[in-house]
């Protein structure tokens, strides 16, 4: 047997020549990445939120060190989608890595105008929708947490985006069912599903006993939320057996990225894990390929849920 | 006059295994000095080093930043790197009782370093506690140049002055203040600044240690026209720019205002594009600030 493991990943309508992205807002549009490894070997890269205006973000301090994690509340600092299309996606098409755009709004028009904003440009292997934002409209309740306001969004982004572009509904592990999110946003049209976004977390100063960050709360991320992400992967993979599913949350480490393959993610972001070891992208991508040729597994897609067979079923 | 706005062009970090090859008092402060392979070569006075903490596994997910005090190139490992660390933290402690011989992973040289004059003009470098760390390359370069250096270290009390014997060596002149008065002059850098800016007729004043400080240095040198050029230190989350967390308000070369990385675009900055008093907050007219209550709130 061969231990060249064939690591190509689908996602909807899309392959990609490996498994392992990067995670919006842990990665910014790439290029300094670029610097650490070979951002066109990867899977893609996931740029970070982008919003229609130019958004100055939150005061600082913006994030604090947790136990294996860390908070952050950055909110979603960016430069507005006309700048973003005329510098960071340009430099990632010329620089020819696989891009997938997230996109941010405080309404569902706001998604819309991004959709379609976004139709005609090129360089652009899927879309992200990152309803884990609050809506101006709805007293500031994120989209993600109420299966209506989710189904909305991801009707009108499907409605101005090609069909050949996928689009991925990014969730939020802040919410009872999200099994049932997720059945919300595949009947809106999402074609794949991201998991997790951060979830909300505090930290209280306790020399100036105030909260540590000036947003008061942040989210939460790191390897202290793998256990929650993992857990989420494995209830939508079993709910949706044959949506795909674009798993992350504290991957740091190759076998971490398993854990998410084997509950059911077809692909994984590596996000926090960036900031300690700025080319954990590609070092997961080997490594994940280690494990799964040390398991016996000839591809990336046998080995996609694996973790669900049934009792005495094996390789 | 300062000759750019910036110093020379990113050559782009790179992350390096090092090996500790001491630690050492000095005053409250350690020096860690540490072998890292091409580093040396590659840092210029301002740029900052990003070490993991903790070692594998660890529950400190984040590098610690820190100045680079000094590098050796002829070194017999392939060039060494000098840092000064304030052990305060799990992290800075973690780091400070490495044994010599232990691996420690860095990343460096960061971030934009202090950019120099073109012409012979005499300067003003100032160091707060061991913000004063970058301080002593910048003179040994800024001499290179012909430039006069006064040199001014501040801190709250003695043990937290960093590179007293040092700085009488390579300064022109030493001047040091202590809030309490135990060594120097009692009282606060800005005290002795104009005597110093009047007596030597400085022309840029270089600055490294608390915002309050670094605030005050830029005040004095606007009222007199001059430059001034101040390393900050904001929470860094990854220290190459990817992150966001590090963000402070600068106005841009189009008069705009923009929460703008201090990894990446700075961590030194010209005195007059820094928005001191609304360092910690978005100010209004910023690039993107929210414009109601309820524009504001987002993750
Ligand atoms: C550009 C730059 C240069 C610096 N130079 C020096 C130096 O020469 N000597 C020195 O002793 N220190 C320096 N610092 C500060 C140093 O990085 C922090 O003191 C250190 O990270 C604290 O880590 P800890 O584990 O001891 O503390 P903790 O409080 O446990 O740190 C928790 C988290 O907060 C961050 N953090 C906490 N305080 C600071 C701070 N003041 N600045 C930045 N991040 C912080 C840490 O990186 C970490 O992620 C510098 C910081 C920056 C950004
Ligand atoms: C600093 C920071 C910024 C983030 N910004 C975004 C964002 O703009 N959009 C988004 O969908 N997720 C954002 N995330 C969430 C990540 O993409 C990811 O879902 C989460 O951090 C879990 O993965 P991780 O533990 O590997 O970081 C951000 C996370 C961090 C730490
Ligand atoms: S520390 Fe991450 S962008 Fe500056």
């Amino acid at each position: 047997m061969s231990n060249v493991v064939d690591m190509r990943a689908n996602l909807a309508s899309v392959t990609l020549p490996s498994p392992v992205l990067t995670a919006s807002g842990c990665a910014a549009a790439g290029r300094e990445l670029d610097k650490f490894f070979d951002v066109t070997a990867i899977g893609a890269v996931v740029t970070k939120s982008i919003m229609v205006q130019p958004r100055s973000g939150r005061p600082t301090p913006r994030m604090a060190e947790t136990p294996a994690g860390m908070l952050n509340s950055i909110g979603l600092q960016g430069p507005g989608i006309e700048e973003f299309i005329s510098k960071d996606l340009r430099w990632l098409r010329e620089r020819g890595a696989r891009t997938v755009v997230s996109i941010a709004g405080g309404s569902v028009n706001e998604f819309a105008e991004l959709a379609n904003r976004l139709r005609h440009e090129e360089g652009i292997a899927a879309l992200e929708v990152n309803i884990s934002c609050p809506n101006v409209e709805s007293r500031g309740q994120v989209f993600a947490c109420d299966p209506r306001a989710a189904s909305s969004v991801i009707h009108a982004v499907r409605r101005h985006t090609g069909a050949q572009t996928p689009i991925f509904a990014k969730l939020s592990p802040d919410v009872t069912d999200i099994a049932d999110i997720a059945q919300a946003c595949v009947s809106a049209g999402a074609d794949g599903l991201s998991m997790i976004n951060t979830t909300l977390g505090m930290v209280i100063n306790t020399d100036t006993m105030r909260p540590a960050l000036a947003g008061i709360t942040g989210g939460l991320s790191g390897p202290a939320i793998r256990p929650m992400a993992v857990r989420c992967v494995w209830q939508v993979r079993k709910a949706l057996p044959d949506v795909p599913i674009l798993g992350m949350g504290g991957i740091a480490n190759g076998l971490d990225a398993l854990q998410f393959i084997l509950a059911g993610a077809n692909a994984v972001s590596v996000g926090t894990a960036t900031f300690n070891d700025p080319s954990a992208p590609w070092r997961i991508h080997n490594e994940l390929a280690a494990a799964l040729a040390d398991r016996g597994f000839r591809s990336l897609a046998d080995a996609v849920g694996h973790a669900h067979r049934e009792e005495g079923v094996n390789l | 006059m300062a000759s750019k706005r910036f110093g020379k062009p990113d050559a782009g970090p790179i992350q390096v295994r090092g090996e500790v090859l001491a630690v050492r008092r000095s005053g409250d402060y350690y020096v860690l000095v540490f072998a890292a392979p091409g580093v040396a070569e590659a840092t210029a006075p301002g740029n900052f080093v990003a070490i993991a903490v903790g070692g594998q596994p660890t529950a400190m997910l984040l590098r610690r930043c820190f100045s680079i005090h000094r590098v050796d190139t002829a070194g017999a490992l392939g060039g060494t790197v000098e840092i000064v660390v304030d052990a305060h933290g799990p992290g800075t402690k973690w780091l400070v009782e490495r044994a010599v011989g232990d691996p420690i992973d860095v990343i460096a040289p960061l971030g934009r370093p202090f950019s120099l004059p073109k012409d012979p003009v005499p300067c003003v470098l100032v160091g707060g506690g061991y913000g004063s760390a970058p301080l002593f390359m910048l003179a040994d370069r800024l001499r290179e140049r012909g430039c006069r250096v006064d040199l001014v270290l501040g801190a709250a009390t003695e043990s937290r002055l960093f590179g007293v014997v040092d700085g009488r060596r390579r300064a022109s002149s030493l001047t040091i203040t202590t809030d309490d008065g135990s060594l120097g002059t009692k009282g606060r850098v800005t005290d002795v600044l104009d005597r110093l800016l009047d007596d030597h007729g400085g022309q840029v004043i270089y600055g490294c240690g608390p915002m309050g400080m670094l605030a005050g240095l830029a005040k004095v040198a606007q009222e007199r026209g001059i430059v001034s050029q101040c390393a900050v230190e904001e929470a860094m989350a990854c220290g190459v720019g990817v992150c966001m967390t590090c963000v402070l308000p600068v106005i841009g070369s189009d008069g705009v205002t923009r929460m703008t990385r201090s990894c990446t675009d700075g961590p030194v900055f010209f005195g007059d594009q820094v928005r001191w008093d609304s360092v910690g907050t978005v100010p209004s007219d910023c690039l993107g600030a929210p414009v109601s209550a309820t524009g504001g709130a987002q993750r």
